[in-house]
């Protein structure tokens, strides 16, 4: 039997906070920061909120769209784009950030552990 | 061992023969010596007009140049050659410099003719052909400004040089008088009827023409001179410009025996050499096979050949095409083949529009099936398709083809045979032209430009390669990005006329996907342009580009920098103190602006809506700082103060400010007003800049400093305040509507069809009778504006977006930190984390 490890999830906002198309900021106990996105089909993505491109903790202010239909955010900084769903860098190969899981529930978003 | 080619002459040509040398004698066969009489390297004298612009020699630089670097070829400047002995093989020179050569190359140039009237060589009489004869021009127009009365200018010569000249004391803020002795302006290139519509219009901006008259004398009267006209006209004016033609520099030929041509020149065979094997002559200076060619393109011509002869290969001059086509104070002049029906039985095709100023003249064969030449002018727009076309049938029936609407459309460029030249001071064919398209790959202007060479000159010819692009199928994409196939400008109008105003619903209907960083903001941008609201109400707020989404500038650590606007620049103490402890109280760094405000930086998402409070209350507003929008109109201190100054250009410049503020628009917009000529508020760097006159004002359009610098054009000159302000409402809100997403004025008005003299017709002449709809909108504008900061700070929703984190309002992002440096606060950057491969 494999031990599964324990995820845990921690409320951040009401799902009215995250407007469609846009992102916004949480910060965890461990002072992680995670950007939240909301596609206009009402999926929830997270992803770590530093830009690797800058150092600078934005992510969640860049512009959400698409590419080739692949849900993704543009940096604010310097406009590399990130696939919401695997944090892949589309302009840069070698570069990724970290996911981390976001669920509904209650009307509230959570946040899990990557 | 290596040879050595000894070059007489630094000027345009003779940079283009070392440059063909070198492009090609990789072994460095040929060591070059190059002596030039004038003190800098060769320089684009075509276009030497345009130092007027901004006396800045290095803006006339020709690329390379000084071959720096080339241990091959030796540049000495200032010293002029002054012997040749030819048996020896060696010049000498005014310095006592002594050079052997293998091969030497005369490439003199020409001086200016001045006529040999009494009085030709008064202090105050000039030249015009170098930048120092500019320079002293140029002085000698400052001193008489010193005295009394508007300095005035007689200039002697009313031929493509007297006209560039006539140009350039107009744009120094004379208005001269030209005196030429045939009966027309430009007698080489225009016939009589074009010569008095160019009459016409040339006054029409201030230009006296005195034609059908000589100079009889100049005489120095009281510190002024006083110029004596066959006619009996006398002209009182401070200085006189001799433009009346030019003459081959042949003096060194001379003196060593070599042939000249009967009316001057050296003469040379169609190999560019002299009568002497090792010495050839290339340029103005030479008389090849006996014919003297006043222009740059035949030049450049002689160069490639010697240059092809020094290196062992075989090549003649084809002959030259001596068309012309120039715009001289935005009049177009064009003559091209046989301009005057020389030809055995020629006949002649005239459509002469007074009321437009359009005057168009073909010259055809006696069954009218070939064409043989033309003249244009004030509208030489089907030049680039004509002149190709000489010498080769008519697509269609003469009148046909210079009927106003069948125009340009009734040639197409199908028509034009494979040899036609495309780039005529390049001899670019359309074959050419055509292969690097299809054979080499290009499938794109700039490609052809770099692969062909062709528009890299005077740029004439460059909407020409673009349609040639279409005419081979290749699509140069006007879709704005994946989600829109449509360009920027067809989506304004489509949001215009169906009045959709959200972006969900554009995408829906007009486009696919959801969007991406540029076509949400550039919906964004045109969303505001038409007044839909403040920018971050709703939906609207996750379309804005970075910037605009927090109203104030992102800066590399996550902070953003605050810019509240001081129109003009004009600040009250009590504000400015202002401005002070609102740094102080929110620890910014504070930095003024090129723009004439104040920047403070380092400010948190939270702290954003205090510091606007701050301001707001004290009787600031957001200086948009942020925006694709209108920045600031800098201005010098104008009549108010300056001892120079004509206008009030503070006053100006915030009524201008106070205007336009606020515009959304595809790029960043900039503005200036200069009180007087001086031009102290660099407003020709800007996208509309105001110059002020002794009679109004003088608008220029186009100009943007960064990496691309450019000087702004005249538009319109001695308007009133009213005129000013209506003619700047067409130009901004046509540029709004009709310009690609970020492409600033410089560019667009580069790229309309017809270029300046097509902006002038829309939105002075009103040729497309949408003025009164662009003056609308502006007032449409001007009506709604509303301040952006102030309009979060009274809705609690928008307030609510100014957190770094949803789940604990008020906590900064703490990754943020600032050190000391020369007393002021500044980002401690983070490592930017090691990327893998990079
Ligand atoms: C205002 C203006 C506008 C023009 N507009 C156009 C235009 O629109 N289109 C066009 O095709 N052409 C135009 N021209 C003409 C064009 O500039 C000339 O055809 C071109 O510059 C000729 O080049 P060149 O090298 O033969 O001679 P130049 O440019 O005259 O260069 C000759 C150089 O040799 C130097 N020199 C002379 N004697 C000696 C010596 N003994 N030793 C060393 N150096 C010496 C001279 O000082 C000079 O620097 C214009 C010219 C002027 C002045």
């Amino acid at each position: 039997m494999t031990a599964m490890a324990q995820r845990t999830w921690v409320a951040v906002c009401p799902v009215e906070s995250v407007p469609r198309g846009d992102g916004v900021a949480a910060l965890l106990d461990n002072g992680e920061q995670v950007a939240i996105f909301r596609t206009e089909s009402d999926e929830f993505h997270g992803l770590s909120n530093m830009d690797p491109f800058s150092g600078a903790a934005v992510l969640s202010r860049g512009i959400v769209g698409d590419a080739d239909g692949v849900a993704v955010v543009a940096s604010p900084v310097y406009k590399q784009r990130f696939e919401l769903s695997t944090g892949a860098c589309l302009d840069d190969e070698n570069v990724r950030v970290r996911t981390y899981p976001v669920r509904i529930a209650g009307g509230v978003v959570h946040v899990g552990s990557p | 061992m290596s040879r050595t080619l000894v070059v007489a002459g630094h000027g345009m040509v003779a940079h283009r023969l070392v440059e063909a040398i070198r492009s090609e004698d990789a072994e460095g066969t040929w060591r070059i010596v190059v002596f030039g009489e004038e003190r800098r390297p060769a320089y684009d004298r075509v276009g030497l007009t345009s130092y007027v612009d901004g006396w800045d020699a290095g803006a006339l630089a020709l690329p390379g140049a000084d071959y720096s670097g080339d241990e091959a070829v030796e540049l000495r400047l200032g010293d002029p050659v002054t012997g040749v002995d030819r048996e020896a093989r060696r010049v000498v020179t005014a310095g006592g410099h002594s050079e052997r050569y293998d091969a030497l190359v005369l490439a003199t140039g020409s001086r200016p003719f001045v006529p040999p009237v009494p009085g030709h060589d008064l202090p105050g009489c000039f030249v015009y052909r170098t930048i120092e004869d500019l320079d002293a021009i140029h002085a000698a127009v400052e001193r008489a400004r010193g005295g009394r009365g508007r300095p005035a200018a007689a200039v002697v010569g009313g031929g493509l040089l007297g006209l560039e000249a006539a140009k350039a004391l107009r744009d120094m803020g004379l208005s001269p008088h030209v005196v030429e002795m045939a009966p027309r302006l430009m007698p080489l290139q225009v016939d009589e009827g074009g010569g008095a519509l160019l009459r016409r219009l040339v006054t029409a901006l201030g230009v006296t023409v005195h034609t059908g008259t000589s100079t009889d004398a100049i005489e120095a009267d009281r510190g002024k001179l006083c110029a004596k006209l066959g006619n009996g006209t006398e002209l009182d004016v401070d200085l006189v410009v001799f433009s009346a033609g030019v003459r081959p520099r042949d003096d060194l030929a001379r003196q060593c025996g070599l042939e000249v041509a009967e009316r001057g020149g050296v003469l040379v065979d169609s190999s560019c050499r002299t009568s002497d094997p090792h010495v050839y002559a290339i340029g103005e200076c030479a008389a090849i096979e006996g014919r003297v060619y006043g222009l740059v393109a035949p030049g450049y011509t002689m160069a490639e050949v010697a240059a092809a002869r020094l290196l062992g290969r075989d090549a003649t001059f084809p002959g030259a095409d001596t068309s012309t086509k120039l715009k001289l104070m935005g009049v177009d002049v064009a003559s091209f083949g046989d301009a005057h029906a020389a030809t055995e039985g020629a006949l002649e095709v005239v459509f002469n529009d007074a009321v437009n100023g359009s005057y168009k003249k073909l010259v055809v064969s006696d069954d009218s099936a070939t064409l043989l030449g033309g003249v244009l002018v004030g509208d030489a727009g089907d030049y680039n398709l004509l002149r190709p076309l000489v010498g080769n049938p008519l697509p269609a029936d003469p009148a046909t083809i210079l009927a106003p609407a069948g125009g340009g459309g009734a040639v197409g460029i199908e028509a034009l045979p494979e040899e036609a030249q495309i780039c005529s001071c390049n001899a670019v064919t359309k074959g050419a032209i055509t292969w690097a398209i299809t054979d080499e790959g290009c499938d794109s202007v700039p490609a052809v430009k770099a692969c062909t060479r062709a528009g890299t000159s005077c740029g004439s010819c460059v909407p020409m390669l673009g349609r040639l692009l279409s005419a081979c199928g290749v699509e140069q994409s006007k879709a704005l990005c994946e989600h829109f196939t449509v360009s920027r400008a067809e989506l304004f109008e489509i949001v215009r006329a169906t009045r959709i105003s959200t972006f969900s619903e554009l995408i829906a209907r007009h486009g696919k996907g959801s969007g991406c960083a540029i076509c949400k903001p550039a919906v964004a941008s045109i969303l505001a342009t038409l007044g839909n609201g403040h920018i971050l109400n709703g939906e609207q707020a996750a379309l804005q580009d970075t910037n605009d989404h927090y109203l104030a500038n992102l800066q590399r650590n996550g902070t953003y920098s605050v810019v509240p606007r001081i129109p003009g620049g004009e600040i009250t103490p009590d504000k400015l103190i202002v401005i002070g402890e609102v740094a102080r109280e929110f620890g910014l760094y504070a930095k003024i602006t090129g723009g004439q405000r104040i920047d403070l930086f380092g400010a948190t998402v939270e702290q954003l809506p205090r510091i606007w409070r701050r301001l707001v209350d004290a009787g600031f507003e957001s200086g948009h700082a942020y925006g694709k929008a209108l920045r600031t109109v800098k201005s010098c201190v104008g009549s108010t103060w300056c001892r120079y100054g004509v206008q009030d250009s503070v006053g100006l410049a915030i009524e201008l400010e106070l205007r336009y503020r606020g515009l959304r628009s595809p790029h960043k917009l900039k503005s200036a007003v200069s009180g007087c000529a001086r031009e102290c508020a660099e407003a020709r760097g800007k996208d509309f800049g105001v110059i002020a006159t002794d009679n109004g004002w003088n608008l220029y359009v186009g100009g943007n400093g960064g990496t691309m610098p450019r000087h702004a054009d005249l538009l319109v000159s001695d308007v009133d305040t009213e005129t000013l302000i209506r003619i700047i409402d067409r130009f901004l809100m046509f540029y709004v509507r009709t310009a690609d997403r970020l492409q600033r004025t410089a560019p667009w008005i580069e790229e309309l069809d017809g270029g300046l003299g097509h902006l002038r017709e829309v939105i002075v002449e009103d040729s497309l009778g949408i003025c009164a709809e662009l003056e609308a909108a502006m007032a449409r504008h001007v009506e709604e504006y509303a301040d952006e900061w102030k309009g979060v700070l009274e809705d609690p929703e928008k307030l609510a977006r100014f957190t770094s984190f949803v789940n604990a309002p008020g906590v900064p992002d703490p990754t943020i930190s600032f050190r000391t440096e020369r007393e002021q606060p500044v980002p401690v950057l983070l490592p930017v984390p090691e990327v893998v491969g990079r």
